[in-house]
């Protein structure tokens, strides 16, 4: 069976050209082919590029070269190179992205915010938001915060409706970004429990977990990515 | 997979696809050398600072300034992919007010002030041929309502509303057809924050409910980050980086771009 | 053709031409006339004269009566349905005095009849020509105030406004309030301004044997409706064209079927309801007396 996800030869430079062009390597030549159900974790130092190269496999950033190819939709989609449309389509319905900070759109009540990628996808928005709502009474999320916009939030509330928001989907691959980061412990094991979840309908996950309890029950491998030398 | 997930991209064909627009004045250049395709559902963000030419090209893609070369050509019911400026001037001026829609930056601009909001909405159906007044009514006060505008405001007229609500009103007159592409010039320019939240969240349901295909406008990157599903980036007439928003916005190549980005004030 | 009790003018004025424009002018104007009846409700462009009265007085009726006027023909003007007011009398005896012609006030004997305001009740024949006197030729102005953008608008048939006005009217008031001047479509394609007679008169514009001529002094602009065009009042299928109608008979001949004026009697608010078409009145009454 061939890999959901398959990075190769992946390299991402920042260059800062409002102080004076300084070029930053992050990483250089990067490969990694994750499979239906695995669960990889990306390890290394701070600052390594871990959250750069979650970003990359997203096409939130630019790679300078390399490729990501994602399967979709029977086919595969580069997500280095392919056209804002594909990308935006690939990110509707194969590849989620659960990110450490939500964004916060003004007026949008929590189940709304959980609710739109179904909605997007075609669900009724009356069965999209009760799907929403088990999702957000999993996490602990407050009835009475269900119909508020988040922007009022605790960090830790908000997280959760980014998690609830992230999963609302069955995706077929997932990228999260320390999902677990401010959460306490029950909190966290619901987390693991979705994760784990998502892991046995196949969908292949490529994370960043600082905390070694939850990396540990639920990553298959760990990848490193070390500083400036790890490439070569 | 739901019938709206599955669509094939291959099979699409753009709604616009402009090709090496270019609009001078005199020796000064408006908008050079432009060439881009917009897909259906497909919202652009035009951005960049005043004097960038975005204006200018904005109006030369909405028929409203010709251009000095190049081509932009529209997806036409009838006949397909036809380049708006060699339509005859009836059938462009259709096209604008049935399947276009035009949202001015300052509602003056675009609604008629001295009729009532009702007739403002209705005036697009009256002018494709609606003869029933019962029906033009309810059509308009079902706009009022998707627009949030109270029914009994309907008689109003558009002087007495507050900026948002004539925005709002705007919109509702433009949407009222059914159009398929919209432009929009600074929609949420000049209004208080909290209107401007209420108008994007109102754009954004819209668009995305009738699968709107939008070119937008602004200077203001948050608009731009929460509407627009691609952006080009213009100076001095010109593209200088485009892509995904989100990919722009937060990985900007261009020196200019990344002055830009990095020139908005974090709240 | 010399009706009996038409009068001829007796002291044609010398040194003046034959109705008072030269030549050139009137044939200036009928080209343009010509055109206006081949592209029915078109407004014609044209080069207006000066005229002795001021506008508003219906220098473009004028002239238009002055280009198609001949010596044979009987001419009959009035002014809000009236022979004796004092426009109508002034423009009567202009033309008396310049052109020679016979005038009348019976509607069946002119051959050419100038109007301001309304149309006469009797119904007209092929062997006449009706002169509109019109103040704004533009049905568009109202809604569209450049000249540049309602030419385009005509041209290209975008007459959605003109219901826009109408919806207003309906929303405010309940039904369509617009009674004089009430928009047309002519021959199914332009939009004309029937000049400011009372909607009561619409229907006869539509299908008229007559020739109806149109003359915009202020604006020069001439338009005309040929006989037998079809004349249609704008309106909504569900609030369609309707006439005013009066719960009173006319004071004066009894008649049911004309267009009143309300005259007010004495200084105690007394009032009463007349025809407004002095001539219609006037045949009614005598045939009256004479049947008994």
């Amino acid at each position: 069976m061939s890999p959901v996800i398959q990075v190769r030869d992946l390299t991402k430079d920042f260059v800062l050209h409002t102080q004076n062009g300084v070029r930053i390597p992050v990483f250089s030549g990067l490969s990694l082919d994750v499979a239906a159900g695995e669960c990889v974790g990306l390890h290394g130092p701070s600052g390594a590029g871990k959250s750069t190269l979650l970003r990359a496999l997203y096409a939130n950033y630019k790679p300078d070269s390399g490729a990501v190819i994602v399967s979709h939709d029977g086919g595969a989609v580069d997500m280095a190179t392919a056209e804002p449309r594909a990308v935006l389509d690939v990110r509707r319905r194969t590849l989620g992205y659960v990110s450490q900070f939500l964004r916060v759109i003004p007026r949008v009540p929590a189940l709304d915010v959980v609710a739109e990628p179904l909605v997007a996808l075609g669900t009724p928005g009356d069965a999209a938001r009760e799907k929403a709502a088990v999702l957000l009474a999993r996490l602990n999320i407050p009835e009475r915060l269900w119909h508020l916009a988040p922007a009022t939030f605790s960090g830790g509330e908000q997280q959760r409706v980014n998690i609830a928001r992230g999963f609302a989907t069955d995706y077929p691959a997932m990228l999260l970004d320390e999902p677990t980061a401010s959460l306490d412990a029950a909190n966290r094991d619901t987390v693991v429990a979705m994760i784990q979840e998502a892991k046995a309908r196949g969908c292949s996950i490529v994370g960043i977990f600082h905390d070694v309890d939850v990396r540990t029950r639920v990553c298959d491998r760990l990848f490193e990515i070390g500083a400036r030398d790890h490439a070569a | 997979m739901t019938a709206a997930a599955a669509m094939d991209l291959s099979a699409e064909t753009p709604l616009l696809r402009v090709r090496d627009l270019t609009r001078l004045y005199g020796d000064r250049v408006g908008c050079e050398g432009v060439s881009f395709d917009l897909w259906p559902g497909e919202v652009l963000g035009i951005v960049g600072e005043s004097g960038s030419g975005k204006t200018t090209l904005l109006n030369t893609l909405s028929a409203r300034l010709e251009p000095s070369a190049g081509t932009v050509e529209y997806d036409t019911r009838d006949a397909g992919l036809t380049d708006i400026y060699q339509l005859s001037e009836p059938r462009r001026r259709l096209l604008t007010r049935t399947d276009w829609g035009i949202v001015h930056q300052n509602p003056r601009d675009g609604l008629r002030m001295g009729v009532s909001a009702g007739a403002n909405i209705g005036e697009r159906l009256m002018a494709v041929g609606a003869r029933h007044y019962g029906n033009i009514r309810a059509d308009a006060l079902d706009w009022m309502g998707r627009v949030e505008i109270r029914d009994e405001r309907v008689d109003d007229l558009p002087r007495t509303f507050s900026g948002g609500m004539q925005q709002r009103l705007q919109i509702a007159r433009n949407l009222v057809t059914g159009p398929r592409l919209v432009f929009m010039d600074e929609p949420t320019g000049g209004l208080d924050v909290s209107v401007q939240a209420r108008l994007l969240d109102l754009l954004r349901s819209l668009v995305t409910g009738m699968r709107l295909s939008v070119i937008l406008v602004t200077h203001d990157l948050a608009v731009a980050r929460l509407l627009a599903h691609r952006l080009m980036v213009m100076k001095d007439g010109r593209v200088v980086e485009q892509g995904l928003t989100d990919q722009v916005l937060d990985d900007p190549h261009h020196p200019y771009t990344q002055l830009l980005v990095s020139s908005v004030l974090q709240v | 053709m010399q009706p009996n009790d038409a009068t001829q003018a007796q002291d044609t004025l010398d040194g003046y031409n034959f109705a008072y424009l030269d030549e050139q002018t009137k044939r200036m104007i009928r080209r343009a006339t010509l055109k206006a009846v081949a592209i029915p409700g078109y407004q014609v462009p044209f080069a207006g004269r000066e005229m002795p009265l001021p506008y508003g007085w219906g220098t473009g009726g004028i002239q238009v009566t002055a280009a198609v006027i001949g010596p044979d023909d009987t001419l009959k003007v009035i002014d809000q349905g009236a022979d004796d007011t004092t426009n109508a009398v002034s423009i009567r005896r202009f033309f008396a005095r310049t052109a020679g012609v016979a005038t009348t006030e019976r509607t069946t004997q002119a051959s050419l009849i100038q109007t301001r305001h309304r149309i006469p009740e009797a119904p007209l024949t092929e062997d006449q020509i009706l002169v509109y006197q019109v103040p704004i030729p533009e049905p568009l102005r109202w809604m569209e105030a450049r000249e540049s953008e309602t030419r385009k608008m005509h041209a290209l048939e975008e007459y959605g406004v003109m219901h826009v006005k109408l919806y207003e009217d309906i929303a405010h008031l309940g039904r369509i309030a617009t009674s004089y001047d009430y928009p047309v479509r002519v021959n199914g394609r332009y939009v004309m301004a029937p000049s400011p007679i009372p909607k009561f008169d619409n229907p006869k514009m539509d299908m008229m044997p007559a020739l109806q001529l149109f003359g915009a002094g202020r604006e020069k602009r001439i338009y005309a409706v040929p006989p037998y065009t079809r004349v249609e009042s704008l309106d909504f299928e569900d609030h369609p064209f309707e006439v005013q109608a009066w719960d009173e008979a006319c004071a004066l001949c009894g008649a049911t079927d004309s267009y009143l004026d309300e005259v007010v009697i004495d200084d105690a608010g007394g009032r009463m309801f007349v025809c407004s078409d002095t001539d219609h009145c006037t045949q009614r009454t005598a045939s009256r007396e004479a049947a008994e």
